[in-house]
C-alpha cells in the first residue's frame, strides 16, 4: 500500500540530497545557510510527525530566520551548455516531452483509476490525498524512465533539481506557511471578528448594496487571507446568507457559486496567494519576483477587476429572478 | 478586536518589503498573543499564548506538508532541461508558421480551462507546464517573428504565461461538480439547512467562465499587437 508517508520520505530524501550537495559545493555563495534551510525542510518531511507541535514550530521559526536574515543563495551547479542542449534536443526530438507529460498523465490516472485498485487484497493507495500520492508515484516512474533512457551522471537529477530549487528559494515553502497561518487565524477567530465588523458597520438596506458588499467582501477578504476557501464561510455567514439570500430572497445556489468566483478575483491580485502569484515569478526568473505586486499580479489585475464587475452584475441579474 | 493585529503585521510587513516568510511567522505569534488580551491578563499569560501560537503553527505546518511535495518534480524537470526540453519546446513553435505568443497562450488557456472543467486540475501548473513548456513556447513564437526580444518584453510574455495558467484554472474548475470549492459551498449550505446537489452550484460557474475566456482572450490577442509594436521591428510576414 502506497501512503502519503512514502511520498513524504521521498520528498524528505530529495531535500536532504539538495542539502548535502549544497554543503559540498564550495562555489555556493551562501553555502551553509542554504544547506541548513533544505536540511531542516528534509527533517520536517522525514521526522515531522515525531517532533511535537512546539518542535515543528521552532523548526519553522528557524526556516523563517534563515530566510529573513538573507542566508539563502543561488547555486550554479555544472550543467550542459546551450549548444549541447540544442544538439540534444535536435537528436531526441519530441520524445523529450514524454517524461514531462507523464506526470499529469499518471497523476490523473492515479486519481481516476489507481485509487480504486487493490493488490493482494489491499488497496494500492493509502487513505488521504490520492492526488499527492499519485504525483509522487508519477515523478518516481518518470524519473526512473528518464534515467534509463538518457543515462546522465547519477547525481544529475539532484544537481539539476538543486539548481531549480535554489532559484525558487524560500518562496518554495511560502504556500505551506500561509496555509499554516490560516489555521492560526481560525483558532484565534480572526475571520469571525472581520465578519462582525462587516455586518455591524455597513448599511446594507438595498438588494444592490447587499450584492456589492458580498462580492467585494469576498474579493477583499480573499485578498487579505490569500485563499477564497478561508474567506467564503466568513463572508457568506456575515453578508451572503443573512442579507442576500434570506432578507432579499436571492437564490442560494447562484449567490454562493458567484460569491466564490468573486473570491477567486481577489486571489489573482494578492501576494498572499503565494503558490499562484509569487512562486511562478521565482520559477520564471522575473526581476521583480520579490516586489509585493510583481509582474504576474499586475498582468492579472485587469482581468480580475473586469470579472469581479461581471460577477456583481451576474449575481444581481440572475439571483433574484424568483424573488418578488 | 485585538486579534486583527496580526493582519496589521502582515500588511505592514508586505509594505515594508520584509521577507514574507518571517513576516508570516511574526503575524502568527502576534495573532496568538493578541487573542489572549483581556482585562487582568499579565505578560506571563501573553507569553504563554505566543508559545501556543508557535505550537499551533508548527502543527498546521506539519499537517500541510503535502502542499510542498510539488517540488518533487524539479529533479525531473531539471534533468529534462539539461537534455534540451526548453530548446525542443522552442523548436516545435518555430515549425508552426501561424504560431504567435497570443495564440499559443490562448490555446493553452482553452485547454487548461476545459480540462479543469472536467475535473482534471492537475493538467497544468507552473513547475510542470509553464516553466518548462508554455513560457519557452510563448517566447519563441515572438522570437521567430521579431528576432531577439528586449528584456522587459520577454519578462512580460513570461508573466502572461503564468497568468494564463491561473485564470484558466480558477474559472474552469468550478464547473466540475466534485471540486473542493463546490464541495465547500455544499457543506456550508447544508450546515445552514439548505440542501443542494453539487451540479446545481457548478452550473452557475459557467457564465463567469465564458466571460473569463472572452475577456482574457481579447487581452491575449492584443498582446500580439503590443509585441509587434514593442519589439521595434516590423513583422516577418
Amino acid at each position: 500500500m502506497i501512503t502519503l508517508d512514502w511520498v513524504y520520505i521521498f520528498a524528505g530524501l530529495t531535500f536532504a540530497g539538495f542539502s548535502v550537495l549544497t554543503v559540498l559545493d564550495r562555489e555556493h555563495p551562501r553555502r551553509f545557510g542554504t544547506a541548513a534551510f533544505w536540511g531542516l525542510l528534509a527533517t520536517s518531511f522525514l521526522f515531522g510527525s515525531y517532533l511535537g507541535d512546539l518542535g515543528n514550530g521552532v523548526l519553522v521559526l528557524t526556516l523563517a530566520a534563515l530566510a529573513g536574515f538573507r542566508l539563502l543563495g543561488q547555486s550554479r551547479p555544472a550543467t550542459t551548455t546551450p549548444g549541447e542542449r540544442a544538439a540534444s534536443a535536435a537528436r531526441r526530438g519530441a520524445w523529450l516531452f514524454v517524461p514531462a507529460l507523464m506526470i499529469p498523465a499518471v497523476a490523473i490516472l492515479g486519481v481516476v483509476v489507481l485509487e480504486r485498485v487493490s493488490l493482494f487484497g489491499r488497496p494500492l493507495f493509502g487513505a488521504g490525498q490520492p492526488t499527492i500520492v499519485a504525483l509522487g508515484l508519477a515523478v518516481a516512474l518518470a524519473l526512473a524512465g528518464a534515467m534509463i533512457w538518457l543515462r546522465p551522471p547519477l547525481l544529475a537529477p539532484l544537481q539539476e533539481g538543486r539548481r531549480l530549487m535554489d532559484s525558487v528559494g524560500w518562496a518554495g515553502i511560502l504556500p505551506q506557511a500561509l496555509a499554516a497561518l490560516g489555521a492560526v487565524f481560525v483558532i484565534a477567530g480572526v475571520g469571525d471578528r472581520i465578519g462582525e465588523l462587516f455586518a455591524s458597520y455597513l448599511p446594507l438596506d438595498t438588494r444592490l448594496l447587499a450584492v456589492l458588499a458580498y462580492c467585494l467582501g469576498m474579493a477583499l477578504f480573499t485578498f487579505i487571507m490569500g485563499n477564497a476557501f478561508a474567506a467564503f464561510p466568513v463572508v457568506t455567514a456575515a453578508v451572503g446568507l443573512p442579507l442576500v439570500v434570506v432578507q432579499f430572497g436571492g437564490d442560494p445556489a447562484i449567490v454562493c457559486a458567484i460569491g466564490m468566483l468573486s473570491g477567486f478575483c481577489g486571489t489573482l491580485t494578492t501576494p498572499m496567494a503565494a503558490n499562484f502569484n509569487v512562486v511562478p515569478a521565482a520559477l520564471l526568473d522575473l526581476p521583480d519576483r520579490d516586489a509585493p505586486f510583481n509582474g504576474v499580479i499586475r498582468v492579472q489585475l485587469p482581468t480580475a477587476a473586469a470579472l469581479l464587475a461581471i460577477n456583481i452584475v451576474l449575481m444581481y441579474a440572475l439571483a433574484f429572478r424568483g424573488a418578488a | 478586536m485585538w486579534v486583527l493585529l496580526g493582519i496589521g503585521v502582515l500588511v505592514a510587513g508586505f509594505v515594508a518589503r520584509l521577507n514574507p516568510l518571517a513576516v508570516i511567522l511574526v503575524a502568527a505569534v502576534v495573532t496568538g498573543a493578541a487573542a489572549a488580551i483581556a482585562p487582568g491578563v499579565g505578560v506571563a499569560e501573553l507569553g504563554q499564548a505566543a508559545l501556543g501560537a508557535v505550537a499551533a503553527f508548527g502543527k498546521a505546518f506539519n499537517d500541510y506538508r503535502y502542499i510542498t511535495v510539488i517540488w518533487l518534480v524539479l529533479p525531473l524537470i531539471g534533468l529534462l532541461e539539461r537534455f534540451g526540453l526548453q530548446e525542443q519546446a522552442r523548436a516545435l513553435v518555430g515549425k508552426v508558421r501561424s504560431a504567435t505568443t497570443g495564440r499559443i497562450l490562448l490555446a493553452y488557456f482553452v485547454l487548461r480551462q476545459v480540462s479543469a472543467a472536467f475535473g482534471l486540475t492537475k493538467l497544468g501548473g507552473h513547475p510542470q507546464m509553464v516553466r518548462p513548456l508554455i513560457a519557452p513556447m510563448a517566447e519563441a513564437a515572438a522570437e521567430t517573428r521579431y528576432g531577439d526580444l528586449p528584456d522587459p518584453l520577454r519578462w512580460r510574455i513570461r508573466t502572461h504565461a503564468a497568468a494564463v495558467d491561473n485564470i484558466a484554472l480558477f474559472f474552469g474548475e468550478d464547473i466540475f461538480f466534485a471540486i473542493a470549492s463546490i464541495l465547500l459551498i455544499k457543506g456550508f449550505l447544508e450546515a445552514n439547512g439548505i440542501v443542494l446537489e453539487p451540479w446545481q452550484l457548478a452550473v452557475w460557474a459557467i457564465p463567469t467562465a465564458v466571460c473569463a475566456l472572452l475577456i482574457h482572450g481579447v487581452r491575449l490577442i492584443r498582446l500580439d499587437r503590443a509585441i509587434a509594436r514593442e519589439s521595434g521591428r516590423e513583422g516577418g510576414q
